[in-house]
């Protein structure tokens, strides 16, 4: 590894790159499904509602993780290993929590007389909302195996490029989030 | 992430394999990769992923040429029976004639399988793994991982593809753009039940193989390249294999989010397409969908994805035919401006497809201007590529030939795209065969040209051997004349108006008068077919038996791939990876054939700024 970064010269990881053609890629699917609801939208027999309330809960969760996150990465690089494992184990924590946050919205919709085989302006919030929460718990599962890595005691990677992929990742289901709270409470 | 142990232990590998080769001068040091396992299946090296992806596209490619005959067969010879077809295909070929519900099934999966599996699988996924790290200087991919897993992703949606040409009701049967309500009702036929579900979940898996190696294609050429390989410096190949990366990445996410709603409409009772239906009489609850919600999301992938095929063909051709003129590549700068140009419009007009779907025509006016506007930088990529061989010192090599006969297929089929991009025009000849004529020339013949170019040109880099001859001219010349009687008298059956999908024409009297031309048609087809066996024959006799490669640049051609050895290892480059001084067309020039890039610039050449 040591002799190709010497023989070719990278600004940035090549990993983080990717991460970054990736966050892209995903922004583009999810750019797919807000244009099918604002072309669904124009059409008729549109039914509007108002967000489930916890939704500006899972909010507030997911905004104090990318904190956590943030606080995980700046103590792997001064080696504070203990507390870079309650902070990574914390954020994982917080993600699964935005999880259960999300699932109470969706049987709140349900109880309403908004279940997913209803108005197609109710389905497209279980399908964002949902996917959104899939890319949420990628990142809770690629935490996990920084979890892991962190005790392993054979290998010992001193190498922050995995967090802050990780991390990255993570401030970008965040942003995504509040992206798609704001598109869904404008555009009704 | 996860893959970061793995990865430093393949790269440690990797550098003591080097270390080794400094010690001992050998260029032999492929037994330092593990076993057969991690050599040829689990495999990190790019150039063999590339070659997995190679032979699975070759036999994706005969089934989806198998099933074109097959239904030619029923097209061509409407009366006759075949007793061989019941043998194969069981009740789908009752009294050896194709049933109607097996015609749909066979054009969809040939369809499918050729765009997907073939010309993007197939095409992207071996040049860009062989050629990307090759030609601008890296050991491997940004990620070896993720490249193994984009193969591995992509042999799983085979697998599920497969399987569901097995099933009891069959493969989906709806057309290769699987529209709803067809689509999204099990009831609406028997094409639409698990065969469909089959289809969906092949094709995302092959979203995510597609997505794993454009990630994958991009942050190679961006960061990996070479010391001096500025993107300027770059062989048009990668520049074609780059923008081909891009379009996937922007585009199959896209295409993933109409699948996934799609899934939703079919099992979860949504209706996001689904509108005021009836299906053997019986309504169905769903109300308010559009089923032209689809359509819009199907083809913002959809149109891309002809230019996801045919952008590497443009590159490899253009390497291609620079070679084999001995001439630098004319118009180096405008050759990359307009596949951008083509990138960028690419995405803008999506909805030419769907000019008869009750498009404002005021809108329409808008597609038909950006949709006529790719004919400048695909007039210009011509133009550049004939005067590349104009007054060239021409090797008529297969692939030259096959590069110079894409130039062919790509004008002629380029121009009825200019019919067909007329909104008015396309009222007339919406699905009808000028359509299938256009695409499969223009889209089918010319990838699959570019793609067989590049399977000559570069099959000494994959094995060291070279492919024979004989068999690759007989190979060229069938497959050129054939593909023009097939595809050329189908112009006509359109602009009569035959309309495509249809199981049997001679119940129409406006086109009994085809019939003797279907009949000509299909028997051709048989031949190019069975030509295609003979370089199927050709490719693999010839990994084992083929003339053996004794020098390392067989085609004296300029690029950083011929710098290796004959049959590199993982890494590529036993020693340093040369750095690179020059661009990679200096053919022809001061008095010497070809310049390779990794020769400094001479005094002269640095007092005129060199390239």
């Amino acid at each position: 590894m040591q002799a190709m970064s010497l023989q070719q010269r990278k600004k940035i990881h090549p990993h983080k790159y990717s991460l970054w053609i990736a966050m892209g890629s995903i922004t583009m699917m999810f750019i797919g499904f807000t244009s099918a609801y604002v072309v669904k939208r124009s059409q008729a027999n549109w039914v509007t509602f108002d967000l489930p309330m916890i939704f500006w809960a899972s909010t507030a969760v997911i905004l104090t993780s990318s904190l956590t996150v943030q606080m995980a990465v700046k103590q792997f690089r001064n080696r504070h290993m203990q507390a870079y494992k309650q902070l990574i184990t914390l954020t994982a924590v917080l993600g699964i929590a935005f999880a259960v946050c999300q699932w109470i919205g969706f049987s709140q919709m349900a109880q309403r007389g908004l279940p997913l085989n209803g108005p197609a302006s109710a389905s497209f919030i279980y399908v964002i909302v949902g996917v959104h929460l899939l890319h949420v718990l990628g990142g809770v599962v690629a935490l996990l195996v920084l979890f892991g890595r962190a005790f392993r005691t054979k290998v010992l990677s001193y190498s922050s490029v995995p967090i802050e992929v990780a991390s990255t990742y993570w401030h970008f289901v965040d942003i995504l989030w509040i992206y798609l709270l704001i598109f869904l409470s404008i555009a009704r | 992430m996860s893959n970061e142990a793995t990865l430093h232990g393949q790269q440690e590998v990797m550098h003591g394999a080097h270390a080794h080769d400094h010690g001992h001068g050998h260029d032999d040091h492929e037994h330092h990769e593990g076993g057969f396992i991690s050599k040829y299946v689990f495999s990190f090296d790019h150039k063999t992923i590339a070659k997995q992806f190679l032979i699975t596209g070759i036999i994706w490619a005969i089934i989806g040429a198998f099933f074109s005959v097959l239904f030619r067969l029923q097209l061509g010879f409407p009366d006759a029976t075949f007793p061989w077809m019941e043998s194969i295909l069981g009740h789908w070929a009752k009294g050896g004639r194709i049933t109607d519900e097996a015609y749909y099934a066979l054009v969809t999966m040939h369809g499918t399988i050729l765009v997907f599996f073939v010309l993007t699988a197939g095409l992207s996924g071996t040049f860009s793994n062989l050629l990307i790290p090759l030609q601008v200087g890296a050991r491997d991919m940004a990620s070896p991982f993720m490249n193994m897993l984009s193969y591995w992703f992509f042999f799983l949606a085979s697998v599920v593809m497969m399987s569901s040409l097995f099933v009891q009701t069959g493969p989906a049967s709806g057309g290769w753009t699987s529209y709803p309500p067809l689509s999204a009702l099990g009831d609406a036929s028997i094409g639409s039940k698990i065969g469909m579900d089959l289809w969906l979940s092949a094709m995302a898996l092959f979203v995510v193989s597609q997505l794993l190696g454009g990630l994958n294609y991009i942050s190679t050429i961006l960061n990996m390249r070479t010391k001096g390989m500025t993107m300027t410096k770059m062989p048009l190949t990668v520049w074609g294999f780059f923008f081909t990366a891009v379009l996937g990445v922007l585009s199959f996410p896209v295409l993933l989010s109409g699948f996934i709603l799609l899934l939703f409409d079919r099992h979860g009772g949504t209706s996001f397409y689904l509108s005021e239906l009836f299906v053997n009489g019986k309504a169905l609850s769903n109300e308010g969908g559009s089923a032209i919600l689809y359509q819009h999301l199907f083809w913002f992938l959809g149109h891309p994805e002809v230019y996801i095929i045919i952008l590497p063909a443009m590159g490899m051709v253009s390497e291609v035919m620079a070679v084999n003129s001995r001439k630098p590549i004319f118009g180096y700068l405008a050759m990359v401006g307009s596949m951008f140009a083509i990138v960028i419009l690419a995405f803008l007009v999506w909805a030419h497809h769907m000019f008869v779907t009750g498009l404002n025509p005021f809108l329409g006016a808008f597609f038909v201007l950006l949709t006529l506007l790719i004919a400048v930088p695909s007039a210009i990529k011509v133009f550049n590529w004939i005067t590349t061989i104009w007054r060239g010192n021409i090797r008529f090599t297969p692939g030259m030939l096959f590069s110079i006969g894409f130039v062919s297929t790509f004008i002629s089929g380029g121009l009825t795209g200019i019919w067909l991009g007329n909104s008015s025009i396309d009222i007339h000849l919406h699905d009808t065969y000028f359509v299938i004529a256009h695409f499969h020339i223009v889209m089918g013949v010319s990838a699959f040209f570019g793609t067989f170019a590049g399977v000559y040109h570069w099959f000494p880099k994959m094995f060291g051997r070279y492919m024979n001859n004989t068999l690759s001219y007989i190979h060229f010349w069938i497959t050129l004349i054939g593909a023009y009687l097939i595809f050329w008298p189908m112009h006509y059956e359109g602009l009569v108006g035959m309309p495509r999908r249809y199981y049997d024409y001679s119940t129409w009297e406006s086109f009994k008068q085809f019939a003797d031309l279907n009949h000509f048609i299909s028997i051709v087809v048989i031949l190019v077919f069975a030509t295609q066996l003979l370089f199927v024959f050709n490719f693999f006799y010839s990994i084992f038996k083929g003339r053996k490669l004794t020098t390392q640049n067989p085609w004296n051609a300029t690029t950083l791939e011929w710098t290796t050895p004959i049959n590199p290892g993982h890494g590529n480059w036993p020693g340093e990876i040369p750095e690179v001084h020059r661009w990679a067309y200096d053919y022809s020039k001061d008095g010497h054939d070809f310049i390779p890039q990794t020769t400094p610039l001479s005094p002269e050449e640095q007092a005129n700024g060199g390239h």
